[in-house]
């Protein structure tokens, strides 16, 4: 999912035969359940592999922040406007975690975030498209956040120790995020008939861009295989879209909203929902740039960093001016 | 896109709960010094309460065992059982112990 | 009686419920995720303390209003908080010296409020100082690291002081709401928590290399509701925007 853009590296996994002793006992140590953790050795892939995945997955946070940002200063209760807050703070501590994790791969977070804001690393295609109601922040909680836990779960049992032990700190404090979402849903629509409109009219929109959210088909892929046998990719990505649309029907029904799928019905034989891909076009134009709102997320991010640059060195001069002046007194 | 001159330093967070149990590492966060260090882990990972005492410590500064020393370090201790509770067969009927 | 105590708990209320908003402006914007962290934690406290100066007003006016009906559905000339804090972001240094402004007098009013005559009041301002004495830290903090650090975050911060000075003054001006008050032993005497302000700040400038404004002149219209700036009007637009367009949802 967060791994949604990385390109494969075009090599078959190796079998362990093939491996010299060093790498052999680590996919060994691997296979076994055992944690890889940063002083380890290991193979230069799985090095830049992870620090791609975590990073995309650690700007996905940030940028993430937006959308729901959009709606802070517009919540309709004092209550919505704190557990708003306090989720979308959530993210960014999500993405501070997973920075960290990255960080000891021996790269820094200056250096990730450069890449972000020049547009060389990526971030989830979700969050490049509009907010536009607070039905919005509803069906984002809920359909988002779920389709990121549902990936997120499973990464807790990551190979890489750090990766591993970010994510479990971002489920424990996730877990109502995906909540608040459902719970703004169920107000809107059990609510006026504008906000059941509103309601229906979110999960038109977000349905089709949170399918997308766990990446194309990769039955086939090499790279994904790759990633599996070194458990930084728990599962394939159409067993996650299947897992996320058979939870979702069910709470659209209770909500009495029309999933947007006129394919979409239960397959007795599968014990499965059927379902419509998403429009996979549309997909790569947003990868390629060309979402609704790429434009104004790396322009926000942007601004931001630059800024606040001014800040980050200034506090920066204060802390040195500091440390002389107590080297001064001893 | 502007490069700020130098990146804040990274530090390694240890924090106690309320529960008597010693620091624990938590996570990371970078901060200007020591002192910014430890607020902005009272902002970052005492979100929820979870702690009452915060240690900082500048990532640069730890100094940690090698995985190669792993074995020599680790492995006397293994053979060493009877270290541990388990090793110690008490009939049920004398209680908990 | 109660029709000044109602005035006065509207304006401890808007005081966090204006400035709590405007801090959560920084969402996802902040200089570094560390702070974008921070400045959330401080607007989540200011929303919460908003929550419970505004419901006591609605109890004691005993009109059927809660927090949420004063804080949607009022107009610009029924707030009563400060200037000072329905004043614009501006950069972060503003943000900062803004805070720091207003957290420094918070906590001493809020100090003072724990001795309130009223048990209700009491209470709250005892929740709340734990917060502010950490708001008021931070804040502390980030002036005179920005104030004594590169040349162009001292000037940033030495202009943003200027710009706010003028809206100083008000938050020590007395009136009949605040007159009523002292002689219930509800709240304190404005005036008497200058003093303590000013000492407060001459240490910090002084540790921050910022020169404090001579002039003393102090634009007022906040507290009272006679005039508030244009800021508030805009930012009401959006804060109450959806309750007012539809009136008869729940949320």
């Amino acid at each position: 999912m967060y791994a949604q853009m990385i390109k494969s590296t075009g090599e078959g996994v190796k079998s362990l035969d093939e491996m010299d002793p060093q790498e052999r006992a680590f996919q060994e140590r691997i296979n076994a359940g055992g944690k890889i953790e940063p002083k380890d050795w290991m193979p230069d892939g799985y090095r830049k592999n992870l620090i791609r995945q975590i990073g995309q997955h650690a700007h996905s946070e940030i940028v993430g922040q937006l959308p729901e940002g959009n709606w802070i200063t517009r919540a309709p209760t004092l209550e919505r406007k704190a557990i708003l807050l306090a989720k979308v703070q959530d993210e960014a501590g999500h993405g501070l975690y997973l920075y960290c994790a990255a960080e000891t791969l021996g790269v820094t977070r200056d250096q990730l975030t450069r890449d972000l804001l020049s547009g060389k690393m990526k971030y989830s295609s979700i969050f490049n498209y509009p907010t536009l109601t607070w039905a919005d922040m509803g069906a984002v909680g809920w359909l988002v956040d779920g389709a990121a836990i549902m990936n997120q779960v499973p990464l807790q049992r990551t190979s890489y120790g750090p990766y591993a032990r970010a994510m479990v700190r971002i489920c424990k404090e996730e877990s109502f995020h995906q909540r608040q979402g459902y719970d703004i849903m169920m107000k809107m629509a059990k609510g006026t008939e504008a906000q059941k409109k509103m309601a229906q009219d979110a999960l038109n929109r977000f349905w089709g861009p949170a399918l997308m959210m766990f990446g194309p088909s990769d039955e086939n892929s090499v790279h994904s295989a790759q990633s599996m046998a070194w458990k930084i990719k728990m599962n394939s990505n159409d067993e996650l879209r299947q897992k996320f649309v058979d939870e979702c029907v069910p709470q659209a029904e209770y909500l009495g909203l029309t999933v947007p799928d006129p394919e979409l019905k239960w397959n007795e034989e599968r014990g499965h929902y059927d379902f419509t891909q998403p429009d996979w076009d549309e997909f790569f134009d947003v990868l390629r740039g060309n979402g609704p709102c790429n434009t104004e997320r790396l322009e926000a991010r942007n601004k931001a960093w630059d800024d606040g640059a001014w800040v980050r060195d200034g506090l920066m001069a204060h802390a040195a001016k500091k440390r002389a002046a107590k080297l001064a007194a001893e | 896109m502007t490069n700020a001159t130098q990146e804040w330093p990274l530090f390694e967070i240890f924090i106690r709960g309320q529960h008597g149990l010693s620091h624990r590492h938590v996570g990371s966060l970078h901060a200007p010094d020591a002192e910014m260090a430890i607020k902005n882990a009272r902002d970052v990972y005492t979100r929820r309460n979870e702690g009452v005492s915060i240690w900082v410590v500048q990532a640069s500064d730890i100094a940690a065992s090698s995985p190669e020393e792993k074995g020599s370090l680790y492995e006397p201790a293994n053979d060493k059982v009877y270290r541990h509770p388990t090793f110690f067969d008490i009939p049920d009927e004398v209680g908990a112990m | 009686m109660s029709d000044h105590l109602f005035e006065y708990l509207c304006r401890m209320g808007d005081n966090t419920l204006v400035l709590g908003h405007r801090v959560s402006e920084w969402c996802g914007h902040a200089p570094v995720l560390e702070e974008d962290i921070a400045l959330a934690n401080t607007a989540l406290d200011l929303i919460g303390q908003t929550t419970l100066w505004l419901d006591l007003a609605g109890e004691v006016e005993g009109a059927g209003r809660n927090a949420d009906k004063l804080a949607f559905h009022r107009d610009v000339w029924d707030f009563r908080n400060l200037l000072l804090v329905e004043q614009p972001n501006g950069d972060f240094g503003q943000t900062m010296m803004r805070q720091f402004l207003f957290d420094a007098w918070h906590l001493l009013q809020l100090k003072a409020l724990m001795g309130s005559s009223n048990a209700q009041v009491a209470a709250i301002a005892e929740k709340s100082s734990k917060e502010v004495t950490y708001h008021l830290e931070r804040a502390t903090d980030t002036v005179i690291g920005l104030g004594d650090g590169t040349e162009e975050s001292h000037n940033r911060m030495q202009a943003a002081l200027d710009k706010l000075w003028p809206y100083v003054g008000e938050m020590f001006v007395s009136d009949d709401v605040d007159a009523a008050m002292f002689d219930a032993g509800i709240a304190p005497d404005p005036a008497s928590l200058r003093p303590a302000y000013d000492a407060l700040l001459d240490d910090v400038f002084a540790a921050a290399t910022l020169v404090r404004p001579q002039d003393d002149f102090g634009h007022k219209g906040g507290k009272s509701g006679k005039r508030h700036s244009e800021h508030l009007g805009h930012m009401l637009a959006q804060m109450q925007w959806l309750q007012r367009a539809y009136p008869d949802a729940t949320w």
